[in-house]
């Protein structure tokens, strides 16, 4: 009974959707957007399961003083500070208390942590934990010069969310992203020698259409740049298209695979 | 002195016969556009319900007008009109109303700027307290819903109560329009079905003046389709495509030997496996940027299954960092089932597979430390991945790893045949769950999958001829065919 129901279920719900595609009547619209809606829910708890799941593991390496183990400190005072500046805001021009409230909300997830994590002295982490925790509570009590937003997205807008956003997450994803142009010449380099015919067309075709774009070229440039085009949009196209229809394919069989039950890899059985 | 007299009493009766004849010129009414300035009227409106759709849209068509393009050449545009009732119009304030009654009855109202909208209905709400503002928002909201329930009945009273909207344009030398509308009632494009519309469309010269109107249609009504007629060839083809799959599966079911090539990069799995545990160095396997309801995430949860399997004979060690929470549950499961079915129960952690972050390239950063740090000996990457695909390979092949990558991302299958040792190629991944379980019915629906390439390619081969040939020789019935084909969203 515990693999026949998730079967049978998807194999409804797998089948409404083939019929949505083909449906475009309102009341098929408003059960497909009332489906969409569920799985935005259940994320929305599974990310409750994830954030769990990181705790976990970052206190686990941070016990067994895995490799580089002082990271996970940072990857989950950054998570916690992050979430705070997301559900608070100011309410004034001052932030009051604030930072303080900060550094003792991030003092006491790290006390909990230690205690969670040391064998001796649990009692003194986990007192230090109690004082921290008193302190945030005071100030949350008697500080109005900002506030919390659980149900609004103020949090989301404020200053502090923005500004660590904007001016710390946004650069790194940047530098992140710029690595991949060194990564595509050191992949290029090994992937152009010329070691047997076919990867010596490969480095010809890949010289052709590279040197397209080369302003230096003068009288060759047109003649470059059509047999650019013409590698572009012909073996080039019709390869790629092979691999659509065969992804095309591919996608509705496995689709059908699991709709039938046949298919179970998703449930552990192969 | 009387001379004086005379003189100024002339430039006085001369200064106001000036004034009088500058105030004269002024008012004079504006000239009525000449009659042989008009464009000529379109012909042959037709308005009717929009096909293949949900409802909330009338298609209009019509014959250009005869200065169009043609004769005076002075058609500039079309412009279409839609008659639509009072009660329909009043509806947008009524909302403004409510919202503002809603702003006032909730938390961190503060007053609008002076002479603003809003603050014109704040003077109408401002002696108000809270409970009558209650009172007064819940009677809104029911005058709106019934205000939305009358609109049929309103429209039916044509032409009584209502005025003519402009609801879309078109250029020139059109011949079609649409006016769609949503189906969202608190919206201010709300377009009712079942209700009856009258249209008229306008030949409008440069000068926006000059313009002549249509006969009025109508009435005409919009509903939603039950079936998507464009899509029938895709509904045609996903029915014989279904009926294949199930007649391979029982055949396969009813012992045939199905052959299915040699797929190097699922042959070199089980050979990464042990090279890792004569190494010691555990396995990496990454599920992608894919969320559980992708295809490619669905058979890289097969091949995990397998892989884990193999990892719990061989008493491996596997890292499976996850990109998204629902993935990792999935994971967790398939993970936990394979050391289960593999008869090693206790070696199943439930940090094997773990969550990371949503974040692409924070989800970089992490697997390549990992990399780093860990050494695996094999990475496994299969499912769906974007502009990271290289970042991760790149890293793998820095740290010696043995690597083997599977996508259905046309892009960054060149990246992974780069870096990576062995790549399965699109639908490669999709046939690895069959090829590693031997099971005759997966095998039967790879039989499915040949076949109905055999069909597409034979199809598009057809098709090009049957194009070619209907332009040559004016087939129309070869068109029509071509026709089928071709998807309508």
């Amino acid at each position: 009974m515990k693999r026949q129901i998730p079967v049978v279920l998807v194999g409804l719900f797998g089948l409404f959707m083939i019929f949505q595609y083909f449906v475009p009547h309102e009341s098929s619209e408003w059960i497909y957007e009332f489906l969409l809606d569920w799985t935005i829910i259940i994320g929305i708890f599974a990310m409750a399961l994830g954030l769990w799941s990181l705790y976990r593991v970052s206190v686990e390496k941070i016990r067994t003083r895995k490799p580089a183990w002082g990271y996970n400190y940072l990857t989950l005072v950054g998570l916690f500070t992050m979430m705070l500046f997301g559900f608070t805001s100011q309410n004034g021009e001052a932030w009051g208390w604030f930072f303080p409230f900060m550094v003792a909300a991030n003092l006491t997830l790290v006390m909990i942590i230690q205690a969670s994590v040391t064998k001796g002295h649990r009692g003194l982490f986990l007192g230090t934990a109690g004082v921290c925790l008193a302190v945030c509570i005071v100030i949350i009590i008697f500080d109005d010069t900002w506030g919390f937003h659980f149900e609004t997205a103020e949090g989301l807008q404020s200053t502090m969310f923005r500004a660590f956003f904007d001016n710390i997450l946004i650069p790194i994803f940047a530098t992140m992203f710029s690595l991949l142009a060194f990564f595509i010449a050191s992949a290029a380099y090994r992937a152009f020698r010329a070691r047997n015919v076919m990867a010596t067309l490969l480095l010809l075709a890949a010289l052709i259409v590279m040197l397209r774009f080369n302003p230096y070229f003068g009288p060759l440039s047109p003649y470059m740049s059509k047999a650019s085009n013409w590698l572009m949009n012909v073996p080039n196209l019709a390869a790629q298209r092979a691999i659509i229809i065969g992804v095309g394919l591919g996608i509705v069989a496995t689709a059908l695979k699991v709709i039938l039950g046949i298919e179970r890899g998703y449930m552990g059985k192969g | 002195m009387k001379l004086k007299l005379f003189v100024v009493s002339l430039v006085v009766l001369l200064s106001f016969s000036i004034a009088f004849a500058q105030e004269d010129t002024l008012t004079v009414p504006p000239i009525p556009p000449d009659s042989a300035l008009l464009p000529a009227a379109v012909t042959g409106l037709v308005a009717k319900d929009t096909d293949n759709d949900h409802g909330h849209a009338i298609t209009l068509k019509w014959q250009p007008s005869a200065d169009d393009g043609a004769g005076r050449q002075s058609v500039a545009m079309y412009e279409v009109f839609r008659w639509v009732p009072d009660l329909m119009t009043r509806i947008p304030a009524l909302r403004d109303t409510l919202e503002y009654l809603k702003l006032r009855t909730g938390d961190g109202w503060s007053p609008p700027e002076p002479g603003s909208r809003t603050d014109s209905i704040h003077n109408v709400f401002a002696s108000l307290d809270d409970a009558q503002l209650e009172e007064r928002k819940e009677s809104l909201e029911q005058t709106i819903s019934q205000a939305i329930r009358d609109l049929p009945a309103a429209h039916a009273a044509y032409p009584e109560d209502g005025d003519w909207q402009q609801v879309a344009v078109a250029p020139a030398g059109s011949a079609t329009a649409a006016d769609v509308g949503t189906k969202e009632k608190d919206t201010p494009d709300y377009l009712p079905d079942y209700s009856d519309f009258y249209y008229r469309v306008d030949a409008v010269t440069a000068d926006p003046a000059i313009r002549t109107a249509s006969e009025i249609v109508g009435p005409v009504q919009s509903y939603g389709q039950w079936f998507n007629k464009g899509r029938l060839a895709v509904s045609v083809f996903v029915l014989i495509f279904g009926l294949l799959t199930i007649f391979f599966v029982q055949h396969a079911r009813r012992g045939a030997d199905l052959y299915v090539r040699p797929m190097a990069g699922i042959e070199a799995v089980d050979d990464a496996i042990g090279r890792a545990t004569e190494m010691g160095r555990p396995i990496l396997y990454v599920l992608g940027l894919g969320t559980a309801d992708m295809i490619a995430t669905i058979a890289s949860f097969t091949i995990l299954g397998r892989v884990a399997r193999r990892v719990a004979e061989y008493q491996t060690k596997l890292i499976v960092p996850a990109y998204e929470p629902v993935v990792m549950a999935v994971a967790q499961e398939v993970v936990k089932t394979a050391y289960y079915d593999a008869g090693r129960p206790d070696d199943y952690d439930e940090d094997i597979v773990f969550f990371v972050t949503s974040l692409q390239f924070a989800y970089v950063a992490a697997v390549n430390g990992l990399m780093l740090r860990e050494l695996p000996a094999t990475n496994v990457y299969m499912g769906k991945f974007f502009a990271e695909s290289l970042l991760l390979a790149e890293t793998g092949a820095v740290a010696g790893s043995i690597q083997i990558a599977g996508t259905d991302e046309i892009a960054q299958i060149p990246f992974f045949i780069v870096a990576c040792d062995y790549t399965l190629i699109g639908e490669e991944l999709y046939a690895a769950s069959a090829y590693l379980g031997r099971e005759p019915i997966l095998l039967g629906s790879l039989k499915a999958q040949d076949w109905a390439k055999a069909g597409v390619i034979a199809l598009a081969v057809a098709g090009l001829a049957l194009s070619n040939l209907a332009v040559a020789y004016d087939w129309s019935w070869a068109s029509s065919i071509v026709d089928f084909f071709r998807v309508v969203d």
